[in-house]
């Protein structure tokens, strides 16, 4: 195992008292116990709060573009196999601006983990209503209530047979990490939704509010049966699930693509033998 | 000047297989060492509608395409009417017994009698071009043998009899077009358009990892890629969209990728803010821009010179960037190799603009020496100070130490919002003074690398074409002919359209009588940038927007107009 002062420790600039707290200690505490060293670890992630995540950790980071996320951590993911590849970003940057990345990462599957700060609020642009705020909940935004049906993350992620889906609550550190480390080494694209409670802009949402209605799933949930899974992942309300909801067995991308492809492409040089008999092909 | 050369354009309805008589035809004559210009023009559907296929082939380098027919090969009744007002002098018609020739010299082809089967009609054209043209019939055979030969050994020889009981049948009608010179060349050349070249020049870079979503005339680029993907240990993914593609090819080169994007203009016009953010994060990658009459999303199938300023301007802020712009297939192999290779070495995002002309024109090409190509620029894999490693380090030419991640105990931290060295968001203004001086001091970098014009014909010309990217041909062509007309003349044509290095070509352009702009697009956007950047203003200026390529004939007629 890694120390986790491996991963330093860093001045934030996060509310005091903000969820995201607690996923960054969860995140050094699974990557402890994969016992990836801060330099095989690759972190992407969009714009927000929480996409300042890898900023306040010691690991390699290639913090981009709102929503974008997804498709820069795919493509480093394919082209190096040297480094554990994670995206990590807000609701909003997940399934607002990105979301036709999602619904294309989830089709291609490539190994990766996707760790969702899930708030049901834009943060860092002052609390509007993000793609999973409640129908009817208000904002300063949308002061009449957000007239459109929350994002269903999980049910859409098992819909779409996800090979790992997970729902994870922020102040529950200790299951976060453990979820996410079992994300890490599932084959396959991995989707762990974390609720974070924002303590700024979400007065719904709230540390009270999720520890009300989250509950652990226990032995008699298997993440395999598909059936079961939708179900639970349909559960939101009162009670709302969290635990690793599904478990699937999707061929990952990297064993559906061309098999001559050497990575890390870093390493690759162009046979220019074979390019030569390549361009005696043009004659 | 005595046309040495033939202009040949099969025309048809989309789905007819006039491509399929195009490229036969268009290879077995770069076999037979002769040289040709391709110009396919064709509409966005995918049956139906006119389409056409043009060749213009000499024994001699032919340089663009040209608008008289010599010979129309009419796969369908609309191509004769159409293509009437084109014919030259000695034009011959070929079309099938059915299609009224409307009086045009020709000949009227059975195809019912020479084809067992409607789908041999194609190959009995090539018998009838073959006796026409008096090639010799070999170039065709081997080329049937080599196509069809894994339909099997009936299919081969099905079609080598449809093809010689044509090439018989033409022989018997004394068609009467004069042979072709023989070509004086015997060495081999490459058949392949503009995009294969871009294509293949990247492999040559060592490009291994390309994101794309399809988009007409750019697809080529990434279709040649796909092919060769298997041999060549290349990665090729059809992103979600462009946005996808270009953050895709962002990642992939942080993570040590050799990345390359092609599009086209309405494509990447939503990759903007992935370039900003390769120009911050200082991340190579190389977009190639197959441009087509815009804006959104204008005539899709037609050619167009209109992006330099979509990919001048690309981008939020300021950071350094160059342009190529090829105007040969020879050109689209090197300068998408050197794009390769600059944007490496300064850390930046490199364009390569071409068009749907140069795209689907396909030429006999001079073979690539591959062992003479200079080293790419590449990344460093570790360092000897992992934990004094920093990204953005500060240094005189503004280049900083790349380094690939997870290769050493060394971090590669990248951020698109202002970042202090070591590549964490910073807000203090210092540092994005000392960041913003950095990046841009590459900019001098790459100014100092940049590829100078090249100045073809007479010194000290009374009249100077200058003209960029595809434009090249026709330039040359047009100044040829004035030239034959006793007047000096010259072409400047920027291969590397930014940045631009005033003292490679501000004395050539002085010491000219006239200078004359020639661009395909409306505004003439090379003229404008290179008033803005040098104060020059050219003597005049030729413009073409109608979706058809430049060609020499419309350079003459527009300059006799101006006069
Ligand atoms: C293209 C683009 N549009 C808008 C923004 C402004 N913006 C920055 S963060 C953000 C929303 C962040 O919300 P979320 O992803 O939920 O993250 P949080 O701040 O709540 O952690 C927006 C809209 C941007 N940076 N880029
Ligand atoms: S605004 Fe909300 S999400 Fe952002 S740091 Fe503050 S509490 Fe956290």
């Amino acid at each position: 195992m890694i120390p986790i002062e491996q991963y330093g420790t860093f001045e934030t600039a996060w509310c005091p008292g903000c969820g995201n707290f607690f996923i960054n200690k969860a995140l050094k505490k699974a990557l402890s116990t994969l016992d990836l060293p801060p330099h095989k670890v690759l972190i992407c992630s969009g714009i927000g709060q929480a996409a300042k995540s890898p900023h306040y950790l010691r690991c390699n980071c290639f913090n981009g573009l709102h929503g974008r996320s997804l498709p820069p951590a795919q493509g480093a993911a394919l082209a190096n196999t040297e480094v554990t590849v994670f995206a990590e970003s807000g609701d909003g940057c997940s399934y607002g601006e990105g979301g036709n990345h999602f619904l294309a990462a989830m089709r291609r599957n490539v190994t990766m983990t996707y760790l969702v700060h899930d708030n049901q609020v834009y943060g860092l642009t002052k609390g509007q209503a993000s793609p999973t705020t409640a129908q009817g909940q208000a904002t300063k935004f949308q002061p009449w209530g957000t007239p459109s049906m929350p994002f269903n993350p999980i049910s859409v992620a098992v819909t779409m047979d996800v090979p790992f889906v997970a729902r994870a609550y922020a102040a529950e550190v200790d299951h976060l990490a453990d979820i996410i480390v079992q994300a890490a080494r599932h084959p396959g694209f991995a989707l762990v939704d974390i609720f974070q409670p924002c303590v700024s802009f979400n007065k719904v949402n709230t540390y009270a509010w999720y520890k009300e209605r989250c509950y652990k799933l226990g032995q008699d949930h298997d993440p395999t049966d598909w059936r079961q899974a939708m179900i639970k992942a349909q559960e939101f309300g009162d009670r709302v699930p969290i635990g690793v909801i599904y478990k699937g067995s999707r061929q990952p991308y990297e064993q559906r693509m061309v098999s001559s492809v050497r990575r890390p492409l870093a390493t690759s040089k162009p046979d220019m033998t074979a390019l030569d008999d390549i361009l005696e092909g043009y004659t | 000047m005595p046309d040495t050369c033939v202009n040949i354009v099969v025309g048809g309805e989309a789905g007819q297989g006039l491509v399929t008589v195009g490229d036969f035809l268009a290879k077995a004559l770069v076999r037979a060492g002769y040289e040709i210009v391709v110009t396919q023009d064709y509409l966005s559907r995918i049956r139906g509608g006119h389409n056409t296929y043009a060749i213009r082939v000499s024994h001699e380098a032919v340089h663009g395409p040209r608008e008289s027919i010599d010979l129309l090969v009419a796969l369908d009744a609309q191509t004769v009417p159409m293509h009437t007002g084109d014919l030259s002098g000695r034009a011959m018609v070929l079309a099938d017994e059915a299609i009224d020739r409307m009086g045009h010299t020709g000949l009227s082809i059975p195809f019912k009698t020479l084809c067992p089967k409607p789908m041999f009609e194609n190959i009995a054209a090539l018998g009838v071009l073959a006796q026409v043209l008096c090639l010799d019939r070999k170039w065709f055979e081997d080329l049937i043998a080599e196509t069809f030969h894994k339909k099997g050994d009936e299919i081969v020889s099905a079609n080598l009899k449809v093809f010689s009981d044509a090439l018989t049948w033409a022989g018997s009608q004394q068609a009467g077009f004069s042979c072709m010179p023989a070509p004086g060349r015997t060495e081999k050349r490459l058949f392949m358009h503009g995009n294969d070249a871009i294509a293949l020049g990247a492999l040559a870079a060592g490009a291994n990892f390309c994101s794309y979503y399809p988009m007409t005339p750019s697809s080529s680029v990434a279709s040649t890629l796909i092919e060769h993907a298997q041999r060549m240990g290349m990665l090729v993914e059809q992103a979600e969209d462009e946005i996808a593609a270009i953050n895709m090819a962002l990642g992939a080169s942080y993570a040590g990728a050799r990345v390359v994007v092609p599009t086209s203009g309405g494509g990447f016009a939503l990759m903007v803010e992935g370039i900003s953010l390769a120009g911050m994060t200082e991340t190579p990658v190389v977009v190639v821009l197959a441009q087509r009459p815009g804006p959104a999303t204008g005539l899709p199938t037609r050619t167009e010179q209109g992006d330099l300023n979509l990919v001048l301007y690309a981008g939020h802020g300021d950071f350094p960037r160059a342009i190529f712009a090829p105007g040969t297939p020879e050109q689209c192999f090197e300068m998408t190799y050197r794009a390769m290779d600059q944007s490496e070495k300064w850390q930046s995002p490199v364009f390569v603009l071409t068009d749907q002309y140069l795209a689907d024109s396909y030429r006999a090409v001079t073979p690539f020496d591959l062992s003479a190509l200079p080293p790419v620029s590449a990344p460093a894999l570790a360092t000897d100070d992992p934990a004094g490693y920093e990204r953005y380090a500060v240094t005189e030419n503004g280049v900083s130490p790349r380094l690939v991640p997870g290769f050493g105990e060394h971090l590669v931290v990248l951020d698109s919002d202002e970042h202090t060295p070591d590549g964490h968001i910073t807000e203090d203004l210092g540092v994005r003074v000392r960041m913003v001086d950095k990046r841009m001091r590459k900019g001098l970098g790459l100014k100092e690398d940049v590829l100078p014009p090249t100045f073809t014909g007479d010194d000290a010309p009374e009249m100077l074409l200058a003209c960029w990217g595809s434009t090249y041909g026709p330039a040359v062509e047009a100044a040829q002919i004035m030239r034959t007309q006793g007047k000096k003349t010259a072409v400047l044509h920027f291969g590397q359209v930014y940045p631009l290095n005033p003292d490679q070509f501000l004395p050539l352009l002085a010491s000219a009588g006239r200078t004359v702009m020639v661009e395909g697009n409306y505004s003439c956007q090379l003229a404008a940038l290179i008033r803005q950047e040098t104060g020059y203003v050219f003597g005049a200026t030729v413009t073409r927007y109608d979706g058809l390529p430049v060609t020499a004939g419309y350079i003459l007629k527009r300059l006799e107009e101006a006069n």
